[in-house]
């Protein structure tokens, strides 16, 4: 009987060819044939499939994977299941307007988006941010590292068995969103940033906020240390699951920790430095092993690192305005508006058009999101919304290194391997 | 032609022109970042030739445009990163409306599978020598192309079957 047998023994309902071909490109994955045994009574060999609403796929991923007993021979991923056509609407909205959507990209740091699509907007229009807003993204984004990791530390440990983990991160994430909501106004989708700036400059209560996290939040992190490190079950169920040597990496594009687990320093912050990273100290995390392990205290590191960024930007912090001062490129301060008519106009048409880059620029612009590299490629048309966006987001390039990580595995290591990755399917999704 | 380029990229799109004279159309800058523009069919060879010889080991994109009345519509992107010489480099390639083909780079990096099934998926751009070259989005059955210019942005009423709103009895 040949492997054919598992696309007859399904009878998809919707969708079907979809189903099928799917099928189709398990059974030549690696462009052989390989034949089912006729006796095989027990059923060993099988085709499972897991999500898209296991509560392990930490979204909306589908998996499909051909068994040997407990071993996955091979693996094919489905992340069809979101889509949300948010290239197709960014291209009909103006560049302003579709700022709060990337918000709902990759969900778990949503600041760090808002910046990157910011800055990509800022260099294809050629605008200069004032060094105060700088500083602000940058202490923004650092700390939406931190609250990304540590979604990805509760989850992942959970996976591994240890549920009460899950709450102690929560708590730390719940000061990180009183933070955000003194920064931005919203706990979740923050929406900070602007074209040409921020909303608006941190309050004195915010700043004390976050001085009182990055005071207290080692103390905890060296806690999370204690208790995962020597942790026989941690330990053991991280170590050597989803090996990726330093070469498979790079060829499958992998990126952020996942590519730093396995000992590539690509960081974007140091690559190519936006804002002002290349004005304040921090360390590239690498780990050579390119275990779940090695992805693990890459990441526990990263938090560190964020601390110290943090810190160094706030002994930084310049005064002056936190957004250019110039109504073709940003909208005018509320004041403005409601006092001057000129500023009320500005304020419409900024709204009405946006900001128009200049008719044939085209530009990419990438930053370190807490997932690896997040750029926007922006082809403008002279108009006030852009004439192609694309998104190249590090969900993606990681959701496939995890399709080749998966082959040879056993499969109850497979969450975890999910869990390592750290994949956000609104991430992936374009 | 007068660009300002970095030493490094001066120097790969000097010998790239030497070597592949007939096959490079245009190079250009915008904003800071240095586009070239080749022939379709040189594609692989051209990508074989920067990943061997000027360390492009790590392909982050590739990348679909419409450009729509024109007469070579589709656009494909590829965003090149060296590491080594800490370079970014696009490579672009102009395709014609009917029956958009290009070959796939896959071979060159493995990466290159998911971002051209993505662009295929998305502008109906197929790939030669694509191990898998299926959808990744869209369900097989979807007979469009949701980027490319033409499509509505409600999409098509009844293009692809629904769920049915009662449950399966069994």
């Amino acid at each position: 009987m040949e492997t054919k047998h598992i696309k007859q023994g399904v009878d998809p309902q919707f969708f079907k060819e979809h189903q099928e071909s799917l099928y189709d490109a398990l059974e030549d994955k690696h462009t052989t044939v390989e034949m089912l045994d006729e006796d095989d009574p027990l059923n060993t060999k099988m085709v499972l499939n897991m999500g898209p609403q296991h509560p392990a796929t930490h979204g909306v991923l589908r998996l499909i994977l051909q068994l040997n007993g407990e071993l996955i021979e091979k693996a094919k991923l489905d992340i069809g299941y979101l889509h949300r056509g948010i290239e197709k609407m960014a291209e009909n909205k103006t560049y302003q307007e579709f700022m709060p959507y990337t918000d709902r990209t990759d969900y778990l740091s949503p600041y760090s988006n808002n910046v990157a699509f910011c800055t990509a907007v800022e260099k294809v229009a050629e605008v200069e941010v004032p060094e105060r807003a700088h500083y602000i993204r940058m202490i923004g984004c650092e700390l939406a590292r931190i609250s990304s990791h540590l979604l990805w530390l509760g989850t992942m440990v959970q996976d591994t068995g240890a549920v009460s983990f899950f709450l102690w991160t929560f708590r730390e994430r719940e000061k990180l969103y009183d933070i955000f909501d003194h920064i931005g106004g919203h706990r979740f989708t923050i929406s900070h940033a602007r074209i040409g700036g921020v909303a608006n400059d941190l309050t004195d209560d915010a700043l004390a906020m976050i001085k009182d996290f990055i005071d207290e939040f080692p103390q905890e992190l060296k806690d999370f240390h204690g208790l995962l490190d020597r942790n026989r079950i941690f330990f053991d169920r991280n170590r050597e699951v989803g090996v990726l040597s330093t070469e498979e990496a790079l060829e499958i594009g992998a990126t952020g920790p996942t590519l730093r687990g396995s000992g590539y320093a690509y960081d974007i912050r140091d690559f190519d430095p936006y804002a002002r990273y290349d004005e304040v100290e921090f360390e590239i995390p690498t780990r050579l092993e390119g275990d779940n392990l090695a992805r693990y205290y890459v990441r526990m590191e990263e938090m560190h690192e964020s601390i110290r960024i943090i810190r160094q930007c706030l002994d930084k912090l310049p005064k002056g305005p936190v957004r250019v001062d110039n109504a073709k490129e940003a909208y005018p301060s509320k004041d403005e508006v409601y006092y001057s008519m000129e500023g009320m106009i500005h304020d419409f048409m900024m709204t009405d058009t946006g900001i128009c880059p200049p008719k044939g620029n085209e530009s990419f612009h990438s930053i370190e999101a807490p997932k690896g590299e997040l750029g926007y490629f922006i082809q403008s048309d002279g108009t006030g919304h852009p004439w192609r966006m694309g998104i190249k987001s590090p969900s993606y390039a990681n959701l496939q290194a995890l399709e080749n990580m998966l082959d040879g595995e056993m499969v109850a290591d497979t969450v975890i391997m999910i869990g390592g990755v750290d994949p956000v399917m609104g991430d992936s999704d374009k | 032609m007068n660009l300002e380029l970095s030493e490094n990229l001066r120097n790969v799109v000097d010998q790239l022109s030497e070597q592949f004279s007939d096959a490079l159309i245009d190079i250009y800058k915008s904003t800071g970042d240095t586009f070239i523009r080749v022939e379709p069919d040189h594609i692989v060879d051209i990508c074989k030739e920067l990943k061997e010889e000027y360390h492009f080991i790590y392909l982050a994109d590739i990348l679909g445009t419409d450009r729509f009345t024109s007469d070579e519509r589709f656009e494909v992107i590829y965003n090149l990163v060296s590491l080594r010489d800490r370079e970014r480099l696009f490579l672009k390639v102009w395709l014609e409306e009917e029956n958009p083909t290009v070959d796939s780079v896959t071979e060159v990096w493995e990466s290159a599978n998911w971002h051209e099934r993505q662009v295929y998926d998305m502008f109906g751009v197929t790939f030669n020598n694509h191990p898998d070259m299926r959808r990744i989005y869209m369900p097989e059955d979807f007979d469009y192309y949701p980027l490319r210019k033409e499509f509505p942005l409600l999409g098509i009423p009844g293009s692809i079957e629904l769920p049915s709103s009662t449950p399966d009895t069994e």
